[in-house]
């Protein structure tokens, strides 16, 4: 599929001023009171209010200007398309973040298998003398791979959020943009439709909390395993306590809870995905959307399988697995799914700014 | 079609319903939730299919509700006598203040009705806030709250059938006994009911009717709400001896963008741009005093003004200064850098409409703009002139728009008592209720209150749901 940014920007564009002449649906979200500041809409207006946009669909199943009406009004796929777009120009380097997007499932799975195919081959050839895991790769063997591993994918992540910035007309960031803007993630309050009853995503002009709750697992089941990493690192360096850690320490207690909750949530959403309308999205990307869905579902499940196989003959392969599942999200991260996070929440504090001015 | 067999048995017109509807929109839905939920098996026979499902339900934005203090998302309070006031204002008189004053009272307790049914309120849109205090708006639209509402009917268990044309209302002495209805082209059928409450809207869409009554330039007119509206039912009731009220000859008719479709264009064509403009016809002359009041009291006048010029047509131009002062139009407007250029592109004589603007400039005063309120910035000496917001249109770019007449709806509907029964000469139907804009004639006989016809709609539709489950059950 050919790029063409002005003609999904044109779209937008068209269906945004139609929108603008309505405005029945100012009470779902952030989108609409954003749109009215706007009477014609620059290009990076259009970004913004794409980003800014949870794809919750309240607005599509309330709109009496869907197609079969001549203004063929699809909101959510048009802000979906130019959203997904703007991830892919902005972040560095392109070419690879398109790839990823249309044909992710591929990638993902073949980029596993690879990852934990050089895991065990470095196992047979090296084993790590420490403790626990480090048993089986040693510990500055991990650091060598995956601190540029993580880092370098997160420059690229950096440079697509300057240049974002830009685009949008975003400004120095303040306390109080801040406040907002995680004030909204963290209740997701974009997925309520407003009135607390969520959006209309599985269940068609029914509103449900389901996705909204799917993705509160996801999100603080990850920020509990990320927490974990963090914890079990400053642990390392700062007080010489190197893993394996009882199950009472910081390590263990944010991972367990987290893997569970991820599981959880990972299940649900990629079930949710299966019952919704794929016409109201980005359709090309639904594979590489579901593909991320996935992959934080086995990050999670190899963990949790892992810490179950404590002792077993189990643990290398499963290590293994484990590893390659990990670096393969790490270096797919600016160009999979986990972009809309960074975006998303930049949009959010971006609409705090604008919203003062 | 969505008919539920599993639950009803078979096709609609296998099974003897206590309750036929006929019609899908917010009256319609009322009436079937209100009779199902005491206890009647009701089938809802909507004409349209399922995404136009709803009437012109679909296009409003809110309904006046009167309170006695700040109720949901409504502020301060609004009397019966205040509500009953604006109603007298608009229609000059032609209602029937017994129907209407008891619509008032009962909007009040509709509104948690309504919210126990699903639909959701929202505070009052950017640009409508002079309707916080007496409109409550829905969030999503009229669609959103039509959702609702057949939500609510599935789980009621109510039959809803699509795409079913009612052609004729089957009454035997005083009462009613089946709906012949064409579903889907399929070869006509018969469903029987023990009552019926009839919800199918105005005549508006069928435009040989409208040329009838109102004249050839009907034909010209654009058409706001579903094309589903074409009055059969209504004729039908009308050729059986039912009794009407509301003129036959006339609409409800704004000004609204020319370049609207020919249905359904809905809310978003208005156009809010005229008291800042100066409007010619075809002909490139100015016909009426832009600037004769607010755009909210003066633009269903427009409809008639604009019906009234040659090929049903007029153009409003603007200049920069007053293009941040109403509200977005719906295709963006046609720009040029002179007002010579901005006629040729609008396809009417440019030298003309250049005279014109130029005429009405050199009678432009200096004074006081003030684009919400009556500033009195007026013409001097100019025919006809303009009395409010009288500025020179002298400042590049240039934008223009077409306006054309687009009807709401129209007034004929059929006379209904106090409980919405419908009347004959000789004494009312047993068991054949109205409600809608199929009877809002009855209290509507002339102009246009924003939001009082989803009230007469939830009014009368909860009534006749009520009085049709009471006579079967």
């Amino acid at each position: 599929m050919s790029f063409d940014t002005p003609a999904l920007m044109q779209e937008a564009r068209r269906q945004l001023e139609i929108c603008n002449a309505c405005r029945y649906c100012e009470g779902f979200c952030s989108v609409f009171p954003a749109m009215t500041r706007n009477k014609a809409f620059a290009d990076g207006d259009i970004s913004h209010l794409a980003n800014l946009c949870h794809n919750c669909r309240g607005c599509s199943y309330s709109c009496q200007y869907i197609p079969p009406h001549e203004f063929a009004l699809n909101i959510p796929a048009a802000l979906a398309e130019v959203r997904q777009d703007s991830w892919e120009r902005h972040v560095w380097p392109a070419p690879l973040a398109r790839a990823f997007h249309e044909r992710g499932l591929v990638i993902m799975l073949v980029m596993v298998a690879a990852i934990t195919a050089f895991f065990l081959a470095l196992h047979g050839r090296a084993p790590g003398e420490g403790e626990g895991f480090y048993a089986f790769v040693a510990h500055n063997t991990l650091v060598a791979i995956f601190a540029p591993a993580f880092l370098l994918p997160l420059v690229g992540v950096a440079i697509g959020l300057v240049r974002y910035w830009r685009e949008t007309g975003g400004r120095r960031i303040a306390l109080a943009d801040l406040a907002g803007a995680f004030g909204s993630a963290a209740r997701m309050r974009n997925l309520s439709g407003g009135h607390g009853e969520g959006c209309n995503f599985e269940k068609g002009d029914r509103y449900s909390d389901a996705r909204r709750h799917a993705h509160q697992a996801m999100m603080y089941g990850f920020l509990l395993c990320f927490a974990a990493t963090s914890a079990g690192t400053l642990m390392h360096y700062l007080l010489d306590w190197p893993a394996p850690y009882p199950i009472w320490s910081p390590p263990k207690v944010f991972g367990i809870s987290g893997g569970v909750l991820m599981i959880l949530g990972g299940v649900w959403l990629a079930l949710l995905k299966l019952r919704a309308d794929p016409d109201l999205g980005a359709r090309r990307v639904w594979g590489g959307e579901m593909a991320f869905v996935v992959l934080l579902v086995l990050i999670a499940a190899s963990g949790m399988a892992l810490y179950a196989a404590t002792g077993t003959g189990a643990v290398p392969a499963l290590l293994a697995f484990h590893l390659g599942t990990v670096l393969a999200f790490f270096v797919l991260l600016p160009w999979s799914k986990m972009v809309h996070g960074f975006f998303r929440l930049s949009a959010l504090i971006i609409e705090e700014q604008k919203k003062r001015r | 079609m969505r008919c539920n067999p599993r639950r009803t048995a078979g096709a609609p017109q296998d099974t003897l319903w206590d309750l036929v509807v006929v019609g899908g929109g917010n009256a319609a839905l009322c009436a079937a939730i209100t009779a199902a939920e005491a206890g009647a098996k009701v089938i809802i026979l909507e004409g349209a299919p399922k995404p136009y499902r709803g009437g012109n339900s679909r296009h409003t934005r809110n309904f006046r509700c009167m309170h006695r203090g700040p109720l949901s998302v409504l502020t301060d309070a609004y009397d019966e006598d205040e509500y009953f006031n604006d109603l007298l204002l608009v229609t000059k008189g032609k209602t029937d203040e017994h129907l209407a004053r008891m619509v008032i009272r009962t909007s009040e307790e509709c509104l948690p009705w309504m919210q126990a049914h699903g639909v959701h309120f929202q505070p009052s849109l950017s640009g409508t806030l002079s309707l916080s205090r007496t409109n409550a708006f829905f969030l999503g639209g009229g669609k959103s709250l039509v959702n609702a509402y057949y939500n609510t009917c599935e789980d009621l268990g109510v039959a809803v059938v699509y795409e079913a044309q009612v052609t004729h209302v089957g009454i035997e002495g005083d009462r009613f006994t089946h709906a012949e209805v064409t579903i889907a082209s399929a070869p006509p059928v018969r469903v029987r009911g023990k009552a019926a409450v009839l919800a199918s809207g105005g005549f508006q869409s069928d435009l040989d009717w409208l040329t009838r009554a109102w004249g050839p330039a009907a034909a010209n007119f654009l058409i706001r709400g579903t094309p589903y509206n074409r009055g059969v039912v209504l004729k039908d009731m009308i050729d059986q001896g039912s009794e009407t009220v509301g003129d036959p000859t006339q609409c409800h008719c704004v000004a609204i963008d020319g370049r609207a479709p020919k249905f359904d264009g809905g809310i978003c064509t208005r156009l809010d741009c005229v008291p800042f403009s100066v409007v010619v016809n075809r002909d490139g002359d100015r016909f009426y005093n832009e600037g004769e009041d607010t755009w909210p009291k003066r633009y269903a006048i427009w409809g008639r003004l604009v019906a009234a010029q040659p090929d049903q047509v007029g153009y409003a131009v603007i200049d920069a200064k007053s293009i941040d002062l109403f509200m977005p139009s719906v295709f963006p407007p046609i720009v040029a850098d002179t007002v010579a250029e901005l006629g040729t592109k609008l396809g009417i004589d440019g030298a003309k409409l250049a005279r014109t603007v130029a005429e009405f400039n050199a009678a432009c005063r200096p004074g006081r703009f003030h684009p919400t309120e009556l500033d009195g910035l007026a013409t001097e000496g100019l025919s006809p002139p303009k009395t409010n917001w009288a500025r020179p249109i002298d400042q590049p770019p240039f934008y223009g728009y077409s306006l054309r007449p687009g009807v709401t709806f129209t007034y004929l509907g059929l006379k209904v008592s106090d409980t919405a029964r419908v009347q004959r000469a000789d004494g009312p139907l047993a068991n054949v209720w109205a409600a809608g804009e199929i009877m809002a004639g009855s209290i509507l006989g002339q102009g246009y209150l924003a939001g009082f016809g989803m009230t007469i709609g939830t009014v009368f539709g909860r009534i006749a749901g009520r009085e049709a489950a009471e006579h079967v059950l």
